[in-house]
């Protein structure tokens, strides 16, 4: 049976066949399908296609305007990557249809209003491009475009406004002058004069505290990781420089110019800037990402500078693909390689920076991992002779420079790395990469290969990962995930609990009920007190022990054999864990059992706090106990934590959600019986309906309160340790005369970094407690600036 | 606290253009399970909101935890179960993967329906929902349709086809 479900040719996008009715979301599809696809797979050309299109739509103003200026609008906000194409559409409009285009233009100014309202402020910025690029259309005159940009710019002089909302108007500013940059000068030299002073000396004034958290990689060398608006204000000056010639854009109203010229322009309305608000969330700043520069094409053509405005065009364009394409990944990768200049710029390098760029972007990738490996693996597809061997120079140059990249990032390399050699046979030249077997195992490259290893394992099996690297690569060959179990041989029998296990397996096997095993329990010792409870179910770690160790053997066999054991003898496991150094002991005794297997302990951990046989603070408490000392920096370990604070965050927001919706519910019959009220209401019966609603609110009230509590406990835990941690090393170091930043030094700082990089949203809501418990003045400034950076994000 | 921080797509009119919207690796596909207890009504209402992914073309040698690497890369598994030759009861190259959240299983069918595990191409679609019985094989031999009828030989699926072995 065919399970086909996306065609490989090219539809126009009518794939369902209907009778051709006149219904008015037919028109709209098919407008918005003639409009959104201009120039598509036809054999003219796109200025001819444009000419054509501007005629349809011109004879169907009459009666189908609002459609297109609405279709118009949200072309301009989410195809930015075809600006050009639309502005030149418009701009044929305006010159047919003079009030169409006074029109289009108060309904981008209202849209853009809404966005900025509702905090789309990345879709904003591509309205006032599309807005600046007017200019060149003909369309908006060129002294209100400048004035819009003095009301941007003014925004910088504004007091007591977070530094990310000047950020932005400057953004939208400077990042339209590619596009409007030279007419703009052309016709208002000293005004742009001004703007552009003005814009250099709030660039010079802002604060950059931020920028040490946002890097990939801690060295300048080969190229500097700059801050996003540093790099851009470097590409405006040197293509002011070159006065403002930009010839990568492509502009195919230039082709009309004889038509443009004759329309009559409008002008922007003045354009205040909505005031800042509480509910403002304005963009993160970023850092620029660049691995690749001229020298690394040497035979193709030459990739522009990173101070060009090239660079940024193409990066900008780029990331505009990916994201409107996300879904789709043979289109994406499509539209991709078909990006105009193929032969001017050298495009496959430029896609494979962008995506990792992505995918390495801090704090977090704008799509999901996954599909990055996956969009990689269809470009390699479209083009097996060239693309493969691009991915894998960017391979050898991030492995070349492991010791300076962030942490965080290192983690998603070797996810993508595992995952991409497993769809190519764990194919690899790893003799390359044999220096790293004489460094130090802690240090980035060799740490990076057995990662790398392990993870290749989990996809495929242990003996595959030894076959496919060379002998000399053994010492970094990930363990032969088997269970230990102490129990397990006659030579243990002195072992206290040893008869135990022994009757406990027997038991097991014999499939005994909750109440047996505790019975058979209640002959162990406990190490820790000389009489035993009259219950004998106070913290006893060897009951624990025997219990867990040999439970764990039984089911070793796979994951749902695992679980199956958890689930059958889940009262024993509440009972045995109920105080706090019980479910530390659990997690104890699950790390000795499996610490060959750190996929299981991880799955292990998972069903335990799904349970509730052990909770967020006690794997966290774990996950910094002594005991793990020696697995502290590797990857799994860090894998086990975020995923525990996700499940707590999520934990909190499905509360939520479920009060907000019996909120919602309570107020609906309140309106339910406010319009069919009569006179004579009989409040008593009224109330009685109330009465369960309220009553879950009110427990829900205090369920979401609970929780909240729990999750604030678990940072807080979580912030503690780290800083108990790390001071620790630094008086060592300190004391000791060596230096601070050891490659365990350089993990753990970056692991801080990476809890509040990753869970920002939440964390903001405890700044304050933060702030006045943990994060005090009295911190050690190394550990102190982690916080102060991320304050800085935001501020 | 939490929804006016949201960036607001949801509360504002603003629409979306229906190339944008195109979805087709998370689209239900063609099949529809001959098994199944309802209507096909009822059995697309259950495909349009399931959790659960059915996943062929294993290798028979293919583990739990290799399916659990893998498709926990789109999001938290709930369950594996591994499907299973109703006469050796054990595994016979397909499986169906539980998540927590539609959406992860959505990432699932746009990312890793396609590509490689075990090298080999696996494929993925929506399930209706795990129901006791659904994890054996329908082939008359005890393994899968497909496994009954095929002439080529595949090492990772028991060699040739039941059929053509039988000959």
């Amino acid at each position: 049976m065919s399970r086909r479900r996306h065609s490989d040719d090219s539809d126009a996008g009518q794939t369902h066949k209907r009778r051709r009715t006149s219904e008015p979301s037919e028109i709209e599809e098919r407008l918005e399908s003639l409009i959104c696809r201009v120039g598509e797979k036809s054999n003219s050309s796109l200025e001819s296609n444009l000419e054509g299109l501007a005629g349809v739509l011109e004879a169907d103003l009459p009666n189908y305007k609002s459609k297109i200026l609405r279709i118009l609008c949200t072309v301009a906000r989410l195809l930015p990557e075809k600006l050009t194409v639309y502005t030149t559409l418009v701009g044929l409009l305006n010159a047919r249809n003079y009030n169409f285009g006074g029109e289009f233009v108060e309904a981008m100014i209202r849209q853009l209003k809404e966005c900025l309202k509702v905090n789309m402020y990345n879709e904003a910025v591509h309205l006032v491009r599309f807005l600046s690029d007017l200019v060149n259309c003909h369309v908006i005159a060129a002294p209100s475009m400048v004035a819009m940009f003095e009301n941007f710019v003014s925004v910088t002089q504004e007091e007591d406004v977070p530094q990310v909302r000047c950020d932005w108007y400057v953004f939208a500013f400077l990042s339209s002058l590619p596009w409007v940059g030279k007419e703009l000068y052309e016709k208002k030299d000293a005004e742009m004069d001004r703007l552009l002073s003005q814009t250099e000396s709030y660039l010079k004034r802002r604060q950059k505290i931020h920028v040490p958290m946002l890097q990939v990689w801690t060295a300048d060398k080969p190229h500097p990781q700059e801050e996003y608006l540093d790099c851009l204000w470097s590409q405006i000056q040197k293509l002011k420089k070159d006065r403002w010639q930009e010839r990568h854009i492509l502009r195919p109203y230039l082709a009309f110019d004889s038509i443009l010229c004759e329309a009559l322009q409008h002008n922007l309305p003045p354009f205040t800037p909505p005031p800042h608000t509480e509910d403002s969330v304005y963009p993160m700043p970023r850092v620029i990402f660049r691995m690749f520069d001229y020298t690394d094409d040497p035979e193709g053509p030459v990739m522009p500078g990173s101070h060009s405005v090239e660079r940024f065009v193409i990066e900008e364009n780029l990331h505009c693909i990916i994201k409107s394409h996300w879904k789709e990944r043979k289109t994406c990768a499509a539209q991709l390689l078909s990006y105009p200049g193929n032969n001017k710029i050298p495009l496959n390098y430029h896609i494979v920076e962008v995506i990792f760029a992505e995918l390495f972007q801090l704090p977090s990738p704008p799509h999901i991992e996954v599909m990055y490996t996956t969009l990689l693996i269809e470009l390699c597809k479209l083009q097996p002779g060239s693309l493969p061997q691009v991915l894998a120079q960017a391979t050898e140059m991030l492995y070349m420079r492991l010791d300076t990249m962030n942490t965080t990032c290192v983690d998603r390399f070797i996810n993508w790395f595992s995952h991409h050699l497993s769809n190519f046979q764990f194919r690899w030249s790893w003799e390359d990469w044999s220096d790293c077997l004489t460094q130090d195992l802690e240090k980035p490259k060799p740490k990076f290969v057995r990662e790398v290893l392990e993870k290749c394992m989990r996809l495929s099996y242990h003996q595959r990962i030894i076959d496919i690297v060379p002998a000399s690569f053994s010492v970094l060959s990930p363990a032969n995930p088997v269970c230990i179990y102490k129990y397990g041989d006659e030579s243990n029998r002195s072992l206290p609990g040893y008869t135990v296990a022994l009757c406990l397996t027997i038991a097991i096997k014999n499939k005994a009920s909750n109440d047996e095993i505790f019975s058979i329990l209640k002959d162990v010792p406990n190490p820790n007190q000389d009489d035993d409870d009259d219950e004998g179910f106070t913290f006893n770690p060897l009951k624990i022990e025997v219990f867990v160790q040999t439970l764990l053997h039984l089911a070793a066999k796979s994951f749902s054999h695992s679980f199956s054991a958890l689930a059958k003898f889940h009262e024993v496991f509440k009972t045995l864990a109920e105080s706090d150094e019980g479910k530390l002991h659990v997690l104890r005794v699950v790390y000795e059992v499996w610490k060959n297997h750190p996929q299981m302990i991880a799955v292990l951990v998972d069903k335990m706090i799904r349970t509730q046989i052990v909770d967020c603070a006690a794997v966290a408490n774990w996950i910094f106990s002594s005991e793990l000392a020696h697995d502290f920096t590797r990857f799994y370990i860090w894998e086990i934590l975020h995923s525990t604070i996700r499940k707590m965050n999520k934990h909190v927001l499905k509360i939520h959600k479920e009060l907000e919706e019996t909120k919602a519910r309570l107020a609906r019959q309140h309106k339910r019986r406010d319009s069919d009220d009569d006179d004579d209401d009989d409040d008593r019966s009224s109330d009685r309906e109330d009465g369960p609603l309220e009553e879950q609110i009110e427990r829900l009230q205090e369920k979401v309160e609970t929780a909240q509590s729990e999750q604030k406990n678990l940072f807080l835990v979580i912030f503690q340790r780290f800083i108990m941690l790390l001071t620790e090393h630094l008086v060592r170091c300190e004391t000791g005369g060596i230096d601070v930043f050891t490659p365990w030094y350089k993990s753990c700082i970056e692991r801080l970094q990476q809890i509040f990089l990753q869970h920002h949203q939440i964390i903001q809501q405890y700044m304050v407690t933060l702030e006045n418990l943990l994060f005090t003045a009295e911190l050690d400034h190394h550990i102190l600036a982690v916080f102060q950076q991320f304050c800085a994000l935001q501020a | 606290a939490w929804s006016s921080r949201r960036s607001g797509a949801a509360m504002c009119s603003m629409g979306t253009l229906s190339i944008l919207r195109s979805d087709s690796y998370a689209d239900l596909s063609q099949y529809r399970d001959q098994h199944f207890r309802g209507t096909r009504y009822d059995q697309e209402r259950l495909l349009r909101k399931s959790c659960t992914l059915y996943v062929g073309n294993l290798s028979f040698y293919t583990t739990e935890e290799q399916i659990h690497e893998l498709f926990g890369k789109s999001g938290d598994i709930k369950k594996v179960i591994m499907g299973l030759d109703k006469v050796k009861k054990t595994a016979c190259g397909f499986c169906f993967v539980e998540y927590y959240a539609r959406g992860d299983a959505e990432n699932a069918m746009r990312y890793i329906n396609g590509t490689r595990l075990d090298d080999r191409i696996i494929r993925t679609d929506w399930d209706a929902g795990f129901k006791e019985g659904r994890q054996y094989g329908r082939g008359r031999s005890g393994g899968q349709v497909r496994d009954e009828y095929r002439q080529d030989y595949d090492a990772g699926r028991g060699g040739y086809g039941k059929t053509v072995q039988c000959q």
